[in-house]
């Protein structure tokens, strides 16, 4: 049932990837909507796969790396559909969508072990810890589409080539201004994981709370650090634009190499 | 049927240089004259006359094709008092279908001089709404104005035949709100003042834009464009200090160097803490140092710049007419349907007449023979005589207009005629 229920949305996200890819290029208004309808319906099924995997291992879907890809992924499409109700941005789901296809794409790869920790009494700060941390992520992926499209459209502006995306792409002042919105959100949370992680490390293993592997932890460390210099950045010497979307796309890498090496 | 007939006669711009087409131009009061002139004749119906700066065309249901068509460019020339060989090669006409097709191309613009503009779809209304006062058209041609509504509307919203900018300040303004979400809290300022600066202005006014700035080496002028504006004016010599308070700046100096150069803009943006900016050089020679487009967050367009996105423009609506024309074509067949159904109508009517005479007069004989009858009963009879013939023709009613929609429909109209002797 779970298999049933995660080939759906699979499966659904990517025919909703390729309607937003058909409608940037077509822009025919129908097929925005079946995309949507698409997505919704892939959610849906996604959420159960959520509800099913929990039931199935008695804790929450961020253990193991399966499991943190397709809580993420989730997370990803759900903050979507909010952003998209706020913002109205029509071309949005052509760059967050495939990104939540491919973490669902990716997750299919992974060991579909479910792993029970023994229970210790940290297991709070442990769960803290991923949930903050997947949100974060969540975030930054968002100022990672935003971004993307910001460079794409200030390219064109900038080099006064006005083609395709240029008619279809909201204004930069939109796109950074949801871009910067976003790390607003995300930075604390993200930080907030960081720092639960770090006690719970410390907590369990009887370490300092600053003795991290640094091997696992250091393209964190660089992520931390930009979103940072976004976070503040923008308060202090208004950094904005197009460093603010650069940033944000080195950011969202190293995230994923984080993901990768950590979890 | 032979009443139905549509037909169009017109010069536009494409065909009749101006010289000529101001000679033909209705004003108000000539087409009040024309449509009772033309309505007199006894082969025109109905009619309806559009007079624009780029065309003159008379809409028209006569009796006949051929002579509707020269009847109407006869009626052009003797109004105007130009001889017909002057002007036969500038006229061209439609028939039927293509008369649909035609007013649909012209009132969603696919005609115009200026693919997309939106003004002709208005003077098509007034001309319409003129017309109907003055009694010139009936039911075939409200149908058919209506309906080119319609699809101009219809071509405006699924197709981007009028989105993009094609003049040089409205493509600025697209710019401006490609990179400012919400012009209403931004700021522009003029540095000189050209016409085309202020007509920028003006359209950026339009978007919401509140507080102006405008500079020139005159003061005076500055202050009188200000004025008009809802501006303030600044020194010449103080602008340059004042440059970082500008989200949008239009230069148009006469200057014969520039006088914005790429310090002045790096020290503004630095005191703007990088807010983006962007610059309108509309001067030539120009006003503004080229390089200050390579500063970040800073854009700058020149006049060759606007009118390479104006002409950019252009053929993006040039694909959108592509998109225009078929669904012109979807909505031409379902206005031919309408048309066709209407051959119906008078066969219907005969036929139910028909029916009801018949009735009538069985109704009478019935009731003769039973004087016994009360009043409520013979109430009864009436009504159920009534619903039998209602529900004995309502299917054929109902197809026979459907059929007339489709190419057998002549077949089945006649059929019917003869079955039932309507001809009779």
């Amino acid at each position: 049932m779970t298999l049933i229920a995660f080939n759906i949305a699979l499966i659904s996200y990517l025919v909703a990837s390729l309607e937003y890819f058909i409608y940037l290029v077509y822009r025919k208004q129908f097929v925005s909507t079946l995309a949507a309808i698409t997505v919704g319906v892939g959610w849906l099924f996604h959420t159960l796969v959520i509800i099913l995997r929990s039931q199935e291992t008695g804790h929450g879907p961020y253990t193991t790396s399966f499991e943190v890809a397709i809580f993420f992924s989730w997370v990803m499409v759900l903050v979507y559909f909010l952003v998209n109700w706020k913002y109205k941005i029509k071309d949005l789901g052509s760059f967050v969508i495939p990104v939540a296809f491919l973490t669902l794409l990716y997750a299919t790869f992974l060991s579909k072990e479910a792993v029970v920790f023994p229970e210790s009494q940290f297991q709070i700060l442990l769960t803290l810890h991923r949930t903050l941390s997947i949100l974060g992520s969540v975030a930054f992926a968002m100022a990672f589409a935003a971004g993307l499209m910001y460079l794409i459209q200030e390219k064109q502006v900038k080099s006064k080539k006005l083609g395709i995306m240029y008619f279809r792409m909201p204004s930069l002042e939109i796109l950074d201004n949801l871009n910067y919105k976003v790390i607003v959100v995300g930075f604390p949370l993200f930080t907030l994981g960081f720092m639960t992680g770090s006690i719970w490390n410390a907590q369990m293993n009887q370490l300092s709370l600053f003795s991290w592997d640094l091997v696992k932890t250091w393209p964190l460390v660089i992520g931390w650090f930009l979103y940072g210099l976004i976070f503040f950045g923008r308060l202090l010497v208004g950094l904005q634009g197009k460093k603010a979307a650069q940033f944000s796309i080195f950011g969202f890498i190293t995230i994923m190499l984080t993901y990768l090496l950590h979890v | 049927m032979a009443e139905s007939n549509l037909i169009m006669v017109g010069v536009n711009h494409k065909t009749t240089p101006v010289e000529l087409r101001e000679k033909l131009a209705f004003t108000k009061g000539k087409i009040e004259d024309s449509t009772e002139k033309l309505g007199s004749f006894p082969e025109v119906e109905e009619n309806l006359i559009i007079s624009t700066c780029n065309r003159v065309e008379i809409y028209a249901r006569v009796k006949n094709v051929d002579q509707g068509i020269s009847r109407l460019k006869n009626f052009i020339c003797d109004y105007h008092e130009i001889p017909l060989d002057q002007l036969d090669n500038h006229f061209y006409s439609y028939c039927e279908e293509q008369t649909v097709e035609h007013l649909f191309r012209v009132s969603s613009s696919l005609d115009s001089m200026v693919l997309g503009e939106s003004q002709i779809l208005g003077q098509v209304k007034d001309a319409y709404s003129l017309a109907k006062s003055l009694r010139g058209t009936g039911i075939i041609l409200n149908q058919l104005f209506e309906k080119a509504f319609n699809v101009a509307k219809r071509i405006r919203e699924e197709t981007g035949i009028a989105e993009n900018a094609v003049s040089i300040s409205s493509a600025a303004v697209d710019l401006a709100r490609k990179i400012f979400d919400d012009l209403e809290t931004h700021t522009v300022m003029l540095v000189g003042t050209g016409e085309m600066a202020e007509l920028a202005a003006k359209h950026l006014m339009s978007y919401g834009v509140k507080t102006i700035y405008v500079a020139s080496r005159t003061y005076e002028r500055a202050a009188s464009l200000a004025k008009t504006l809802n501006g303030s004016a600044l020194d010449f010599d103080a602008f340059k200090d004042e440059l970082y308070r500008a989200d949008i700046v239009i230069s148009s100096t006469a200057a014969p160097k520039f006088i914005i150069s790429k310090d002045m803009v790096e020290r503004a943006i630095h005191q703007r803490k990088n807010r983006p900016m962007f610059f309108i050089d509309i001067a030539v020679p120009r006003d503004i140092a080229p390089e200050v487009n390579d500063l970040e967050n800073v854009f700058l367009y020149d006049i060759d710049d606007l009118q390479a996105v104006v002409n950019a423009n252009m053929v993006e609506r040039q694909r959108e007419a592509e998109l225009a024309a078929e669904i012109i074509r979807v909505e031409v067949d379902k206005f031919n349907g309408w048309m066709d159904s209407l051959d119906a109508v008078p066969t219907i009517i005969e036929l139910r007449k028909r029916a009801e005479r018949i009735r009538r007069q069985e109704m009478e004989k019935a009731l003769k023979k039973m004087p016994h009858l009360s009043k409520e009963d013979e109430n009864n009879i009436h009504q159920m005589s009534i619903s039998i013939v209602n529900k004995l023709l309502h299917k054929p009613t109902v197809n026979l207009k459907d059929k007339t929609r489709s190419s057998e429909g002549q077949t089945y109209l006649k059929a019917i005629r003869d079955l039932f002797h309507l001809d009779d």
